[in-house]
């Protein structure tokens, strides 16, 4: 190597390093702390996907106290327990503002304990930004943000899509059959889609209908395999999903076309049978979706803490994506506005777009809701991937239909 | 309407045998407590959650047959409920007060399998999971008929025990009245413990075939107990055939009511039976 050479060479590792050096560090946030409320189901029966809230949101507050905090105060996230309760949430919700006193609030996890936290904050004039609601037209509040861009009107839009999904590569069913729990936030998606499917000349051949709780998914299956769908809507919430494949692969039945609207994504990939087996989603980790600097970031550190945590299923979808999201909605709102005021900070949402790994929200539609941004995903190889819209789907991944 | 297909009523039935065997599986236990302990024990089910999550643990860590999980699971559980059976005789619990107390355990119980195991649904994958049987159109999937008969022969055991042997009248006799049985020379503490134990080890059976054929999560602990209460007390308190053929009857009438109606009536059909019993035979629960 010439010596001209060795010394650029050097001169630019210097730089480099002195680059490394001098990037910048933001001041470590200082003051009291800026205090926000939330519960979440820590324990009951949806406490399986609220730990994933919880995660998200203990990471989401590490790294904003690493970048200064918010107008450079350190965050606290004062988290409780609703035991998957709405009445509790209610209470617990009352407590955070007039016992806690938290400057912000937080949603809690699913829809019932969501319209609870809602009631409150009305009460008390407080902004409440939610990442879990499933029934749009009961958020009725002026001051409510929601996180999870399912559009204001997901029974009609999502189920819409999914036809659509099914016609772009020319496979449109002409028969479904729909099973749902009766659990409010699935029954409304269930009975979209019989609309939706009314509207678009699909024969209903089987509507049937279960109490949340259910255990015995044998008959179901049966009567399923004895309907012989084109496609099966299933309006299942979390480990509901997995029953009724568990009962259909025990009778040795699989539909051609399953969809399953809320599942416990990472148990219902590996079940034997769920193979195509497909659900909505607004955020899968891989690209394009993790182009997102944020949102890669986001991913490695949930993959890495979720492990440690012990949970199955370490995965970034839906769920987390939304958790997410609602914190970068409060984040992007104080940070726009210097101030706590929940009026400002609801005003200023009203009217901006705000950026989050999920994509750009905005809050100007009927009740807060903005575009639906509900993606296509199925299982393919034991794993999830985004097959519907084109533009969101994984590298190489497409819709496959058996 | 259409006539529903004769598989479809088939498997249906199928079904409605198989959770309705589990149901009295799980209600083996309770039965024999609640009738002949007089202790109306809401631990049972939890106890039955975490024999399921051992059997997942011991399977998928430890790398046993889920069947040869029994080898260790039944010693413990039976040592549990003997255990459990001295500190509730040793503070003189009553038959409510038992309620109470054995509620409180079951949290504490559901409260440590969350901490060990995580809210998050846990499934067993074992060599069991995939096999069946067919016969005709018909399935028969082997977790569920492991269940059957392992709940048969367990019931069908411990009614001979308690019918044909020293040791089972001895117990009828404490049940029946503790003074006078312990003139006759029958050790009523010695035998409660026995029967405690029992019981628990019982659940742990149960757990097992929880965990053979069901996805696993610490609040499901109590979607069974409203339905399984029902079939031992149709069954008849402390008759070990009782809650199997309750559970039977109970499970084929909720398939039943999914396969020829709606799914969402099934919850009805058990609590509606329990209402008719309760009305035509009150004295015999």
């Amino acid at each position: 190597m010439k010596p001209i050479t060795r010394l650029i060479l050097a001169a630019g590792g210097a730089l480099l390093s002195l680059g490394m050096v001098l990037q910048p560090v933001a001041a470590a946030p200082a003051g009291p702390p800026i205090k926000i409320g939330s519960t979440l189901a820590l324990t009951g029966p949806l406490a399986a996907t609220a730990m994933i809230h919880k995660l998200t949101g203990e990471i989401y507050v590490e790294e904003l106290n690493k970048r200064g905090g918010l107008l450079g105060r350190p965050v606290e996230w004062i988290v409780k327990d609703d035991q998957s309760k709405p009445d509790v949430a209610r209470t617990l919700y009352e407590q955070l503002i007039t016992v806690d006193h938290v400057d912000l609030l937080l949603g809690p996890y699913a829809t019932g304990n969501i319209l609870s936290a809602m009631g409150v904050a009305q009460k008390y004039h407080k902004m409440l930004v939610h990442h879990t609601l499933g029934i749009p037209s009961l958020a009725k509040y002026d001051m409510q943000f929601p996180a999870w861009s399912v559009g204001p009107d997901p029974a009609t839009t999502v189920t819409n899509h999914l036809l659509d999904a099914f016609a772009s590569v020319g496979k449109s069913p002409k028969t479904i059959a729909i099973v749902t729990s009766k659990f409010p936030s699935v029954y409304v998606m269930s009975e979209g889609m019989r609309e939706v499917a009314k509207k678009r000349g699909l024969k209903e051949v089987l509507f049937l209908e279960w109490e949340f709780g259910n255990k015995d998914f044998g008959p179901i299956a049966s009567r399923l395999k004895d309907a012989n769908p084109d496609f099966v809507f299933v309006g299942a919430l979390g480990l509901e999903g997995n029953q009724l494949l568990d009962a259909m692969k025990k009778i040795d039945y699989a539909p051609p076309l399953q969809y399953y609207m809320y599942p416990a994504p990472g148990p219902l990939a590996k079940a034997p049978g769920a193979e195509h087996a497909l659900a909505g989603s607004i955020f899968e980790q891989h690209p394009p979706f993790t182009n997102n600097p944020t949102a890669a970031a986001f991913v490695k550190i949930y993959n890495e803490r979720a492990a440690k945590a012990g949970l199955p299923d370490n995965a970034v979808e839906t769920q987390a994506a939304a958790s997410y999201s609602a914190w970068q909605i409060i984040e992007a709102a104080v940070t726009a506005t210097k101030s706590l005021d929940d009026k400002v900070l609801s005003q200023w949402l009203k009217t901006h777009r705000v950026d989050t790994i999920q994509g750009s929200l905005r809050f100007d539609g009927p009740n807060n809701f903005g575009d639906d941004l509900m993606r296509l995903k199925q299982v393919q190889n034991g794993h999830w991937v985004t097959v519907w819209p084109k533009e969101w789907a994984a590298p190489g991944a497409k819709l496959l239909v058996p | 309407m259409n006539f529903p297909s004769w598989t479809l009523l088939g498997q249906s039935l199928l079904s409605g045998i198989f959770i309705g065997s589990l149901y009295g599986l799980l209600g083996l236990g309770l039965s024999l407590s609640w009738g002949m302990l007089r202790q109306i024990n809401l631990a049972h089910f939890a106890l039955a959650f975490l024999g399921a999550y051992l059997t997942f643990q011991l399977t998928t860590v430890v790398g046993m047959d889920p069947l040869a999980t029994l080898v260790v699971i039944l010693p413990c559980f039976f040592a549990f409920g003997v255990l459990m059976q001295w500190l509730l005789s040793r503070f003189a619990i009553s038959p409510f007060n038992s309620l109470l107390v054995t509620f409180g355990l079951t949290v504490i119980i559901e409260s440590s399998i969350q901490w060990i195991w995580t809210a998050d649904f846990r499934n067993l994958e074992s060599s069991y999971g995939d096999m069946k049987f067919k016969i005709g159109t018909l399935y028969l999937p082997l977790p569920e008929l492991l269940t059957l008969l392992i709940s048969i022969a367990l019931s069908l055991s411990t009614w001979a025990l308690l019918r044909y042997t020293d040791l089972g009248r001895a117990m009828r006799a404490a049940a029946e009245d503790g003074q006078i049985a312990s003139a006759f020379g029958v050790n009523q503490r010695m035998l409660a413990l026995l029967l405690s134990g029992m019981a628990a080890a019982f659940a742990g059976v149960a757990g097992l075939c929880l965990a053979l054929s069901y996805t696993l999560s610490p609040s499901q602990i109590y979607a069974w107990i409203g339905v399984v209460f029902a079939a031992v007390m149709i069954g008849g308190l402390g008759n070990p055939l009782g809650p199997l053929v309750a559970g039977i009857v109970i499970g084929v009438a909720e398939a039943m009511t999914m396969a020829l109606i709606s799914p969402a009536w099934a919850p009805l059909v058990s609590f509606s039976l329990l209402i008719l019993v309760l009305l035509t035979r009150a004295d015999t629960i």
